[in-house]
């Protein structure tokens, strides 16, 4: 089959062949240079997976921290190397569990949290120092952050030495995904006050996890999804440059989360493309002298976009083509979306075929042993230097409108991204856009429903008690002093992080602090735009 | 002949924040010429009922991501009957698993359109208990 002209989801046109004329045309190899040196467009080290490799973070967290506890423990046994918790939707939007608002969501798609007793319960008997834990959490994210590093100190681990990583991007959850909380303004304060923080007293540990992910889900093309993601990542290190810290304070811990479905070169071209223009904007426009500073570490993980609901033993297979395409683009680290994910929440089993499926990458498969093993390809150099430009114009059309917080402010970038949804979703429906056993290779047999992961309401009622238990035994005097320090900080303008900290250790619970916030910040109020 | 446009109501129950789904159907249903009042994110079932009685709809329409479309609509079903809107079209689309269709139905949901479900067979079956309601 023929086709006369074909252009990648990103409007780039791919051609039939590339030469080298190709590549020079496009830019040449001025970008390229070697792993671990300026602009790390092959890697941000030297000897990348030799040295070691990647990390491997399924997303993981149900019910309650007992029940989490055990499957973090499930997936370190069977060889994973670092945790990514998913949280209950109250806890992502700052509710107790006893709040009317959480009836029926306690547990359901993540592990609930009230109080620091619950992060004890959840991360008991694990080794800190060699497991790096990702928090996925971004409203209640400076809580959460605070309880983290509140839950290590009480174990006796060195905060300031202390790794970890908190997602903590409310850019893109006005975008999608949808956990926003207060209004956008002060939303973006709160998260400068934990980089701050961190890059004061956890030096070590990541407090932002940029994503480009959530923004692709939502209906970005790949080039919108690392342009969109470095516009609100710049947005972050303005406010940080207005507190007066220097880009080296602080850039080096700034991390990403980028998605993976589609194209497979487009993919690799993608992120070979985003880890230049990010090191160059970093040198550039922000004069960083510190390389680390202008390194894009990244997540790139299997997205749920790209699974179906239709065949779903097929998401095994395309998680291990997700996989390849991480490991071929340089990821730190990775996360498989599991076969089942399109319905439920994974199965043990489920995760274990995820967890095995980068295992062999790792052990079978020689992906470890070479850096940057698609460099040169004329096809592929050709294509990083196109995808490059095409995000630098998406960054300037940002510019343009005036700005990214401007736009998610008003709502006119969440229109743009779900008017391409709308489009991609029609093309699906026509066949337009080929998707195997959705639109194309469908079979007439009944599907195979996977099993579901059972939700039992008794844990909400649990929960709950164990919140009263723990409220019985704090020291309320302590939880009220702390609570009222949190709400003169936010008052005054000043950063609530030491605040959230001293109530967090006073067992105050997340939709006490969240409350106290939102006295002084208010509601984000959704702009809705078609 | 249809004297006026269809009214819709486009409802985001609970904390669920997928909306990619919801917006994209608000689409489909502007383009097939309906009226779509979306409600954005975290509604509860009494400003979902509220909304679509001041909004004086013919359809009530859910989306949810999130699992909580069981407890959501047990709550939603004695407000419908509050607001007298037992007589609107009701239906849920989404990641709505074919175990939980039977005890959806029971609570009177005329419809449900799980995730990969075409736009057409929505607008049409709307259109269609439209006309019979009509």
């Amino acid at each position: 089959m023929t086709q006369d002209k074909i252009t990648n989801e990103s409007g780039i046109e791919v051609k039939a062949l590339y030469t080298q004329e190709d590549v020079d045309s496009s830019g040449g190899v001025e970008m390229v240079g070697m792993p671990g040196e300026y602009p790390f467009t092959r890697g941000i080290h030297k000897e990348m997976y030799r040295k070691r490799p990647w990390t491997m973070r399924q997303y993981t967290g149900f019910a309650n921290a007992k029940d989490t506890n055990e499957r973090f423990h499930y997936l370190i046994e069977n060889g994973q190397t670092g945790l990514n918790v998913a949280f209950d939707l109250p806890t992502q939007t700052g509710l107790d569990t006893d709040d009317p608002m959480a009836e029926g969501e306690v547990g359901r798609v993540g592990m609930a949290v009230d109080t620091l007793r619950d992060f004890e319960i959840a991360f008991d008997g694990i080794d800190l120092e060699k497991i790096t834990v990702s928090l996925t959490i971004n409203g209640s994210a400076a809580i959460l952050i605070a309880m983290y590093l509140a839950m290590a100190e009480k174990r006796g681990y060195d905060v300031a030495k202390l790794r970890g990583t908190a997602q903590n991007d409310i850019l893109k959850e006005f975008i999608g995904r949808g956990t926003w909380i207060f209004p956008v303004e002060p939303s973006i304060k709160l998260v400068g006050d934990t980089i701050e923080y961190c890059a004061k007293n956890a030096p070590k540990y990541s407090p932002v996890s940029v994503c480009g992910y959530h923004i692709r889900e939502s209906g970005a093309t790949p080039e919108q999804e690392m342009a969109y993601a470095f516009c609100i990542a710049k947005a972050y290190a303005d406010d940080m440059l207005k507190r007066g810290l220097h880009i080296d304070e602080f850039a080096g811990r700034l991390s990403y989360n980028f998605n993976i479905f589609g194209n497979l070169f487009e993919q690799v071209a993608k992120f070979r493309a985003g880890r230049g223009l990010w090191a160059k904007i970093i040198k550039e426009d922000y004069g960083a002298q510190d390389p680390k500073s202008m390194w894009l570490r990244m997540i790139a993980a299997g997205g749920g976009g790209g699974l179906t609901i239709e065949q779903p033993e097929n998401n095994i297979v395309r998680g291990a083509y997700y996989a390849l395409i991480s490991a071929l683009s340089g990821a730190q680290t990775m996360a498989l979306c599991c076969y089942d994910e399109a319905y439920t929440i994974p199965s043990e089993y489920a995760q274990r075929i995820s967890l095995r499926t980068m295992q062999m990458l790792i052990e079978e498969m020689g992906m470890c042993e070479t850096v940057d093993p698609l460099a040169g390809s004329y096809y592929v150099e050709t294509m990083t230097n196109n995808m490059r430009k095409k995000m630098e114009e998406t960054m300037a059309e940002v510019e343009a409108e005036g700005g990214i917080v401007k736009m998610v402010a008003e709502g006119t970038i969440q229109s743009k991204v779900s008017a391409q949804a709308y489009g991609m979703q029609k093309d699906i429906q026509s066949g337009a856009f080929p998707k195997v056993g959705v639109n194309c290779y469908k079979t007439d047999e009944e599907e195979n429903e996977v099993e579901f992961h059972p939700y039992d309401t008794r844990d909400a009622d649990q929960q709950i008690e164990n919140l009263n238990v723990v409220k019985a035994e704090r020291d309320q005097a302590e939880v009220d002093r702390t609570l009222a320090q949190v709400k003169a900080d936010a008052e005054a303008d000043r950063n609530v992080m030491p605040a959230i900290v001293e109530a967090v250790k006073a067992y105050a619970t997340v939709g006490e602090i969240t409350k106290k916030l939102v006295e002084v910040y208010g509601y984000y109020q959704e702009p809705i735009r078609f | 002949m249809m004297k006026n446009k269809i009214r819709v109501l486009m409802g985001k129950p609970g904390l669920d924040g997928h909306d990619h789904g919801a917006k994209v159907v608000v689409r489909a249903m502007m383009d097939a010429g309906f009226e779509v009042i979306y409600t954005g994110l975290r509604r509860t079932p009494r400003q979902i009922a509220e909304a679509a009685s001041n909004e004086n709809v013919d359809v009530i329409g859910l989306s949810s991501m999130a699992g909580s479309h069981i407890p959501f609509c047990e709550k939603l079903k004695p407000l419908l009957k509050e607001y007298g809107l037992e007589d609107k079209l009701w239906i849920i689309g989404g990641n709505v698993p074919v175990k939980d269709h039977e005890e959806l139905k029971g609570m009177g949901l005329d419809a449900i359109f799980p995730t990969g479900s075409q736009f057409d067979d929505i607008i049409d079956y709307i259109k269609s208990r439209y006309r019979q309601l009509a």
